[in-house]
C-alpha cells in the first residue's frame, strides 16, 4: 500500500474512532475502510488497524475471517453476489447462477482471468419481493432474467 | 380497504428527505414526547402492548423497565441486521423513512435515559446505511439530535454500525459481541442485555420496526394502537411476502389479519393459478404450515397455537410445483453455513443434516435416513447457547413430520 493511501485510510478511521465508547468498537467500521479503499484486508492493512485501535494483531484476524464480507484476497472489479436463498431459488435463482457461471466461464468463488468479475453466492440479501436478485458490488437487481443479465454485463466497463 | 399507518406517507417522494418528512408532521412526536416524563412514556408503551418485530415478539415497553435506573451509560442498539431469510421490511422503513426510525429512537432514549444509540445496519445494506447517516446528518442540523435536543436539556447521538455478513449477528447478543469489535459469538443468558449489555452496560435491543412504531404511540396513544391490533399485541405488522404469489411485496395490515386473507387477497393469490403446498408463516426459523392451517389470525399468540411462530412476519408461499426436497435442502444448508460453531450440537447437527438432505435429493438416500434426520434435529433442539439451534431444528421437523410421504417416496423402499 502507498504511503499516500495508508494515510488516507488512517486518518479515517481515526475520525470513526471517537464516535465509540471504546476503541475496539470500531474495528468492523475499520476493517471496512481498509476493504473499500485497497479492495481487500492484507495483513499489513490488519496490522494498521491492531495499531490504532490498540489490540492484538490475532484478535483483528480473528474478527476477518469470522465475516464473510471480509476478504483476504483480492477481487475482481466488479463482485456478484448472487442470492441462493429460498425466495430467489423459487424464482429460478439458480438458473441465474448457472447462467452466470457459464457467461463468465467460472465456478462460484473465482475471479474472470481479467479480473474483472468475481461471483459468489449469498444468503437471503433481504430483497425477496424482487427475485431473484443479486447484488453488484453495492447495487442491488432484482427480477432477474437471461436478458437483464446480458444487459447488466455489457454495462459494466 | 385497511388504512395504512406506519407508512402512510411511504409513496410520497423523498420522504427520506427531513423537508419533506416535516410538511408530513414529522418530529411532532418528538416535540410532544420531551414534554413528557419519561416514565409517561414507558407506560404508554407498556399499555399499548407493542410487541417485538424482530422474532421473539417481546413487549418493548416492558423490555424497557427491567433498564435499572442507575447513574451510567446506557446504550439503545436498534436491530438493523434483517437477516432472517424472507424478510425485507426494515429495508422499506430504512430506505423510505428513515426519520421515522430516527423519531423512535429519540423517544426510547429519552424514555430509558440513553444518550448514545447505535443501528446496526448489515453489511449488504450499504446505500441504506447512507441514506441513515444523511438522515442523521439533517437531523442534527435541524436540532432533533445532540445536544440539548429543542432545549429539552436532553442528549443523544446516534450512530450507524455496519456489520460484514453473518445472520448470527441478528441475534441480539451476538450483536452486542459483534458491535464491541468481536467475532458474532452469543452470550449465555442470564444477564439479560437490560442489566449487562454493550460494554457491560445496561442496553436496549429492538428492531427497526418496532422503534419505528413508538412515535405513532405517543402521538395517538395506546388506545388508539391497541385497537388497531389485538388486545395483547397491538398496532399493524408489515409482512414480507415472497416466494410463489402473484404480487410479492412488503403489506401493513393489522396485527391479526388471517394468513389466508394475506396470501389470496392482498399478494394477489398463488402464481399461474397453481395449487397451494406449505406456508412459512415468520420467516425460515418458523416451521411451515400447511394449506389447510392458513386460516390462522397473524398474531403472536395464534400463531404459536398452531405450532409455528410469527417471528419477522416474514411469509415464504411455496406452491405444489416446488419439491419439498428444495425447501429442506435450503433451510438446512442456511443453518449449518450461519451456525456460529460455538455449540457442538448446532455446528455439527446442522451440517449433518444438509449433508443427509443432499444425499437424499441427488437421489442416493438410503433407509432410516428421514429417522437420522429427526434424531439429529432433536438433538439440537433445546441445547444449545442461543436461539438458532431451536430456530434451525424446529422447522426442520416440521418439514419432515409435514411432508413425511413425499419424502420417502425418494428413498428406497
Ligand atoms: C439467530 C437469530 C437471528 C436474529 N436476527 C434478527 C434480525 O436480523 N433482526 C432482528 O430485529 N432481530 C433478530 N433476532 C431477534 C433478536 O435476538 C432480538 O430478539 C430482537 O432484536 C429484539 O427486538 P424486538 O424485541 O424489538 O423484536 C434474531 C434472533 C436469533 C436467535
Ligand atoms: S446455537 Fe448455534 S449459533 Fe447459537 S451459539 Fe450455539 S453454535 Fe452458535
Ligand atoms: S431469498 Fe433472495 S433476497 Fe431473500
Amino acid at each position: 500500500m502507498s504511503a499516500q493511501l495508508f494515510e488516507i485510510i488512517k486518518k479515517e478511521i481515526e475520525a470513526i474512532i471517537p464516535r465509540y465508547p471504546k476503541k475496539e468498537a470500531a474495528l468492523l467500521p475499520a476493517l471496512h475502510v481498509v476493504q473499500r479503499k485497497l479492495g481487500f484486508i492484507p495483513p499489513e492493512g490488519e496490522r494498521l488497524v491492531a495499531q490504532l485501535l490498540e489490540i492484538k494483531p490475532v484478535r483483528v484476524r480473528e474478527v476477518v475471517t469470522f465475516y464473510t464480507m471480509f476478504t483476504r484476497k483480492p477481487l475482481g472489479k466488479y463482485l456478484l453476489q448472487v442470492c441462493s436463498n429460498l425466495s430467489c431459488s423459487l424464482a429460478g435463482g439458480e438458473l441465474i447462477l448457472e447462467y452466470l457461471k457459464t457467461k463468465l466461464g467460472i465456478k462460484v468463488g473465482e475471479t474472470t482471468p481479467d479480473g474483472r468479475f468475481t461471483l459468489l453466492t449469498v444468503e437471503c440479501l433481504g430483497a425477496c419481493d424482487q427475485a431473484p436478485c443479486l447484488m453488484v458490488n453495492d447495487d442491488l437487481y432484482g427480477q432477474l432474467n437471461k436478458d437483464k443479465i446480458d444487459d447488466l454485463i455489457n454495462k459494466l466497463d | 380497504m385497511n388504512e395504512k399507518v406506519l407508512t402512510r406517507y411511504f409513496d410520497i417522494p423523498h420522504l427520506y428527505n427531513i423537508d419533506v418528512y416535516l410538511e408530513k408532521g414529522g418530529y411532532e412526536a418528538v416535540r410532544k414526547a420531551l414534554k413528557l416524563k419519561p416514565e409517561e412514556i414507558i407506560e404508554e408503551v407498556k399499555k399499548a402492548n407493542l410487541r417485538g418485530r424482530g422474532g421473539a415478539g417481546f413487549p418493548a415497553g416492558l423490555k424497557w423497565s427491567f433498564v435499572p435506573k442507575v447513574d451510567k451509560p446506557k446504550y439503545l442498539c436498534v436491530n438493523a441486521d434483517e437477516g432472517e431469510p424472507g424478510t425485507f421490511k426494515d429495508r422499506f422503513i430504512m430506505s423510505h423513512n428513515p426519520h421515522l426510525l430516527i423519531e423512535g429512537i429519540i423517544i426510547t432514549c429519552y424514555a430509558v435515559d440513553i444518550h448514545l444509540a447505535f443501528i446496526y445496519i448489515r453489511g449488504e445494506y450499504e446505500k441504506i446505511a447512507r441514506r441513515l447517516e444523511s438522515a442523521i446528518e439533517e437531523a442534527k442540523r435541524k436540532g432533533f439530535l445532540g445536544s440539548d435536543i429543542l432545549g429539552s436539556g436532553f442528549n443523544l447521538e446516534v450512530v450507524v454500525h455496519r456489520g460484514a455478513g453473518a445472520y448470527i449477528c441478528g441475534e441480539e447478543t451476538a450483536l452486542l459481541e459483534s458491535l464491541e469489535g468481536k467475532r458474532g459469538h452469543p452470550r449465555l443468558k442470564p444477564p439479560f442485555p437490560a442489566s449487562v449489555g454493550l460494554f457491560q452496560m445496561p442496553t436496549v435491543i429492538n428492531n427497526v420496526e418496532t422503534i419505528a412504531n413508538v412515535p405513532l404511540i405517543i402521538l395517538n396513544g395506546a388506545d388508539w394502537f391497541l385497537n388497531l391490533g389485538k388486545p395483547k399485541d397491538g398496532g399493524t405488522r408489515l409482512f414480507s411476502v415472497s416466494g410463489m404469489v402473484e404480487r410479492p411485496g412488503v403489506f401493513e395490515l393489522p396485527v391479526g389479519t388471517p394468513l389466508r386473507k394475506i396470501i389470496y387477497e392482498y399478494a394477489g393469490g398463488i402464481k399461474n393459478g397453481r395449487k397451494l403446498k406449505g406456508v412459512i408463516p415468520g420467516g425460515m426459523s418458523a416451521p411451515i404450515l400447511l394449506p389447510e392451517e392458513i386460516d390462522v389470525p397473524m398474531d403472536c399468540e395464534s400463531v404459536f397455537n398452531k405450532g409455528s411462530m410469527l417471528g419477522s412476519a416474514a411469509i415464504i408461499v411455496i406452491d405444489e410445483s416446488v419439491p419439498i426436497i428444495e425447501v429442506l435442502r435450503k433451510v438446512t444448508k442456511f443453518y449449518s453455513h450461519e451456525s456460529c460453531g460455538q455449540c457442538t450440537p448446532c455446528r455439527i447437527g446442522t451440517s449433518w443434516i444438509n449433508k443427509i438432505v443432499e444425499r437424499i435429493a441427488s437421489g442416493k438416500g438410503g433407509k432410516g435416513d428421514i429417522e437420522e434426520i429427526e434424531r439429529l434435529a432433536l438433538q439440537i433442539k433445546g441445547r444449545t447457547l442461543c436461539p438458532l439451534g431451536d430456530a434451525a431444528a424446529m422447522p426442520i421437523l416440521a418439514i419432515v413430520n409435514k411432508y413425511r410421504h413425499e419424502l420417502e417416496a425418494m428413498l428406497p423402499q
